[in-house]
């Protein structure tokens, strides 16, 4: 079996381009270079044709109007835009209260932060063990003066899916606006932004096969949402959002969005085989724990930890494998993942996870490595850790007085 | 008809071929920055070798480069990001900055700053006695574009920063039009930000940086992630930074070539104009050497553009960024320009592939359909 | 992060892995760390009758540092006499290993095992003078 190595398990991180997107993204780099904003000459009519084809594209997998889609720099942005904007166009009006998920991504959490900052009050709301939310805990967590509450679709960490339906019309009911942050979801769960109850949704092109440094916000037109602007200028994008248009990056969106929604049907059903590989492989193994419920979760993602193995010891075990220790976005830090810890797992084995993401370029041959790798890693550590000795001597570890250091 | 002359440099520029390369293999890769593994480290090292070379280009230190989505971020950032860490008092900016200078300003008047603009003289330099006399109030910030994006004219960046450093204010200078066009010295003129973006330059659209002195305490506009030592989150769009940083290197090496072919071309081009009868506005004052904002009285700027498009001759009228109205440019009324010749102006942005036979034909073709709009003015009337 | 060539040749190769019984007399274990903490380390040093620690032994549960740093501890226990093993420093362990500021704390673990393996030594070891002494006694 040869199997090239490192072997890319970090599609939840970022996607590489599918070479389809960069081949269409290519003459939008060198001949079709206009400035959509040109509106004197061919060069950027031809400019803004593309981008509004592309915004056709996205809007066609999330079942929205056209209209309703903002470019972005990215998720970050857009996120920052929904909440930020929604907070304070209707902040006066309905109230001065934010309701999320102590899971969500940090673009959201601290942003929310940052209006707390600026007088709003916040709710996160916690999970349960599963990943998921407790509908009623939701229902009582909303205020009459709860001007938006924000829910990530798909959990980047651990994958699971919230029933955004169920939420949304808790939402509804209660006059709240509603934002969801989808950027992990997108390829991967079915949208349909005509039937859900979302006002606001995030997207990111680098999460699905598209470039960086491109995203899109959902706003809702029937009823309409409003925002106050976040990034002022020329007034593009009908004043949400002004900024020269990158123009090759939204046509690499666009058409990454169109693949999405072409093949997301056979693609996931591939993905999903080969993470039940996976599955099935690692738990072969004593003491390891998978992270989030296992049904309510996208195929990609397996999010599990080993019991008695240091966190970057093993990390260091599977250099052979591009895999996250808690989410990308945080690992430069030692602290054990937030997300995790939401769900009630301790320290050590919020430590000792790791979130394996497959994508499309996956093959079964690297699964198969990774399972064996793993198998040979585990019982490398596991035999150099005093823990694991304790346990197999029957010492409950939880039971030792440690001395603190 | 002959082959297609873009001469809307201003706008936007097509990439270089070279920077294109740089990049490809940057959008194939799957590579977050913030990634532990081996393609995470292989994208940080490329990040920061075009932050290196984005701050050799600005006469700055690598430290002091914040990649932000381009332009109009940067300036967004500069100026709500430095007020929001500063007690509101006064912000001073110039009539004629671009959009994403004038209207960040704008909206901090919601925080209780008072925003000045501070006029321009006719030749559309900045009028230094009315800074001086708007200093005299506390202020914390003043930002005045280094060339102006329609006009090309040339602030005196030195003599500005001296009056607002007397006074104690920080000073932000948008100097996406300048880069790659006149030599840029960041810390040698002690300025306390500044604006650039990559698709002036040959380089990718969608990115841009904000240069920063890092004793100018700032809030960061976008949340969440941490990226870019916490000043602007969201994940690093590595191909167009890597894109970046080549044509910063590029522009920089070629610069002095640059500046003497387009400054020739640039004299012949207006030697043309004025034998034309048009008014270049601006031209007393030192300017870019690509840049020619001109008018002809009764001859309508739109639809001599138009005119000059159905002949392969692009160019624009007003600025891109605003042309979706037909108002005239607010850098012209600034000027003190009548609202009816600004009406008419029309932009030439020469670029590095433009040639003398190329200005040659253009005004060949300008000056057939000028005597056919005047004809068929004439005709109407 | 990146590691020093010793530091990944020892968690590639760590020295002197697993365990003595802990109860015989000549052996001292040294137990330091907690998991929470994200280090836990065993050493235990076994002592031959010229009062020379003749084998060590280690099993960690941390970074690759703490390995590393505790691997390392095991090679240079071995020949030394209780006096000299107390001499053996964290900025010794940290200095061999090149270890970056944020994993001196694994060296100063290091050092805390090898100190705490010679106190449960020298317990045991008095203790069983004691009963010498007592025995001679009667």
């Amino acid at each position: 079996m040869t199997v090239k190595t490192p072997i890319y398990l970090d599609y939840s991180a970022t996607t590489p381009v599918d070479p389809r997107v960069a081949e269409k993204m290519i003459p939008y780099l060198t001949e079709h270079f206009g400035n959509p904003a040109s509106r004197s000459h061919s060069y950027g009519w031809t400019a803004e044709k593309a981008v509004e084809e592309a915004r056709e594209q996205v809007a066609a997998l999330v079942k929205a109007d056209a209209k309703e889609i903002v470019w972005t720099s990215g998720a970050t942005e857009s996120n920052n835009l929904a909440i930020k904007g929604a907070a304070h166009f209707y902040g006066e009006s309905k109230g001065h209260h934010i309701l999320t998920i102590a899971t969500e991504h940090k673009a959201v959490i601290d942003t929310v932060r940052e209006l707390e900052r600026q007088g709003f009050s916040a709710s996160y709301l916690e999970p349960e063990a599963d990943g998921l939310i407790d509908f009623e805990k939701f229902k009582a967590a909303l205020r009459p003066d709860t001007v938006l509450a924000s829910v990530m679709l798909v959990n980047n960490e651990i994958g699971v899916i919230q029933d955004i339906t169920a939420l949304g019309n808790l939402c509804r009911a209660n006059g709240t606006l509603f934002h969801v942050d989808a950027a992990q979801a997108t390829g991967k769960v079915d949208i349909d932004l005509e039937s859900l109850p979302v006002d606001l949704m995030s997207f990111s092109a680098h999460k699905t096969y598209g470039p960086k440094g491109i995203g899109a916000l959902y706003v809702r037109r029937k009823p309409r949402v409003r925002l106050e602007a976040q990034m002022h200028g020329g007034g593009h994008e009908r004043g949400f959002r002004s900024g020269t248009l990158p123009v090759h990056q939204i046509v690499g969106m666009g058409e990454a969005f169109r693949i999405a929604r072409e093949e997301m049907t056979l693609e996931n059903a591939r993905i999903r085989r080969l993470r039940d590989k996976l599955l099935t492989g690692l738990t072969t193994i004593e003491e390891v724990y998978v992270n989030g419920d296992l049904k309510a979760r996208v195929p990609h993602n397996l999010n599990i930890s080993f019991n008695f193995v240091e966190g970057e010891s093993l990390i260091m075990a599977v250099k052979d494998l591009a895999v996250s220790s808690g989410s990308a976005c945080t690992s430069s830090s030692l602290e054990p993942s937030y997300v995790l810890r939401a769900l009630g797992r301790s320290d050590e084995l919020a430590h000792s996870s790791i979130r394996f993401s497959i994508g499309r370029f996956t093959t079964e041959e690297e699964i198969d490595y990774t399972i064996e790798l793993l198998k040979a890693k585990i019982g490398k550590l596991r035999e150099l850790s005093p823990l694991w000795e304790m346990y197999q001597d029957g010492i409950d570890i939880n039971a030792v007085k440690w001395a603190a250091h | 008809m002959s082959a297609a002359v873009y001469l809307d440099h201003n706008a936007t520029t097509v990439m270089d071929p070279r920077v294109l390369d740089a990049m490809l293999p940057h959008l194939g890769q799957p590579v977050n920055p913030t990634s532990r593994h081996g393609f995470g480290r292989a994208a940080r090292h490329a990040i920061n070798m075009a932050r290196e070379q984005v701050a050799v280009a600005v006469g700055a230190h690598p430290s002091q480069v914040t990649f932000t989505s381009g332009g109009t971020e940067a300036d967004n950032l500069a100026i709500k990001g430095i007020a929001d860490t500063h007690t509101p008092s006064q912000i001073i900016v110039s009539a004629i900055e671009h959009p994403a200078v004038l209207k960040s300003a704008q909206a901090l008047r919601w925080n209780g700053w008072q925003v000045t603009t501070t006029g321009v003289n006719v030749d559309g330099q900045l009028d230094l006695d009315q800074l001086q006399t708007a200093l005299k109030q506390q202020s914390a910030l003043v930002s005045v574009m280094t060339a102006n994006n329609e006009t090309g004219v040339l602030q005196d960046i030195a003599a500005i920063a001296e009056l607002t450093k007397q006074r104690g204010a920080l000073l932000h200078t948008d100097a996406v039009q300048a880069l790659g066009k006149i030599p840029l010295d960041f810390n040698a003129l002690g300025l306390h930000a500044m604006s650039v973006s990559g698709h002036k330059i040959h380089g990718p659209q969608g990115i841009g940086a904000l240069i920063l002195d890092k004793h100018v305490d700032i809030q960061c506009l976008q949340i969440g992630g941490g990226q870019e030592r916490g000043l602007r989150s969201g994940t690093e769009n590595v191909a167009a930074i890597v894109g970046f940083g080549l044509a910063c290197e590029l522009a920089m090496r070629e610069l002095p070539q640059q500046a003497t072919s387009l400054t020739s071309l640039q004299i012949q081009l207006e030697n043309g104009l004025m034998d034309l009868g048009a008014t270049i506005f601006g031209s007393r004052a030192p300017r870019l050497p690509n840049t020619s904002f001109f008018a002809f009285s009764d001859i309508d700027g739109e639809t001599l553009v138009m005119a000059l498009d159905r002949q392969g001759f692009f160019v624009a009228s007003g600025s891109a960024c605003s042309s979706d109205s037909v108002e005239p440019s607010h850098v012209l009324l600034a000027m003190g320009v009548t609202p009816d010749l600004a009406r008419g102006a029309v932009r030439v942005s020469l670029g590095r592939d433009n040639t003398v036979a190329q200005v040659a034909d253009f005004l060949l073709t300008l000056r057939m359909e000028l005597t056919r709009m005047k004809r068929m003015t004439a005709l109407a009337v | 992060m990146a590691y020093s060539e010793k530091v990944l040749d020892h968690y590639e190769n760590p020295r002197n892995v697993g365990s003595f019984n802990k109860d015989e007399k000549n052996v001292g274990t040294g137990m330091v760390g907690a998991p929470a903490c994200g280090d836990v380390m065993k050493l235990q040093i076994k002592m031959g009758d010229n009062g020379i620690i003749e084998d060590a032994k280690f099993k960690t549960y941390g970074c690759g540092s703490a390995i590393a740093s505790s691997s390392l501890v095991t090679e240079w226990l071995k020949g030394k006499s209780l006096d000299q093993a107390m001499t053996i420093k964290n900025s010794d362990i940290a200095e061999e290993l090149a270890l970056p500021p944020v994993k001196i704390h694994c060296s100063v673990l290091a050092e805390d095992a090898i100190k705490a393996a010679i106190a449960d030594l020298r317990s045991k070891q008095g203790e069983t003078m004691d009963a010498a002494l007592c025995r001679h006694g009667h």
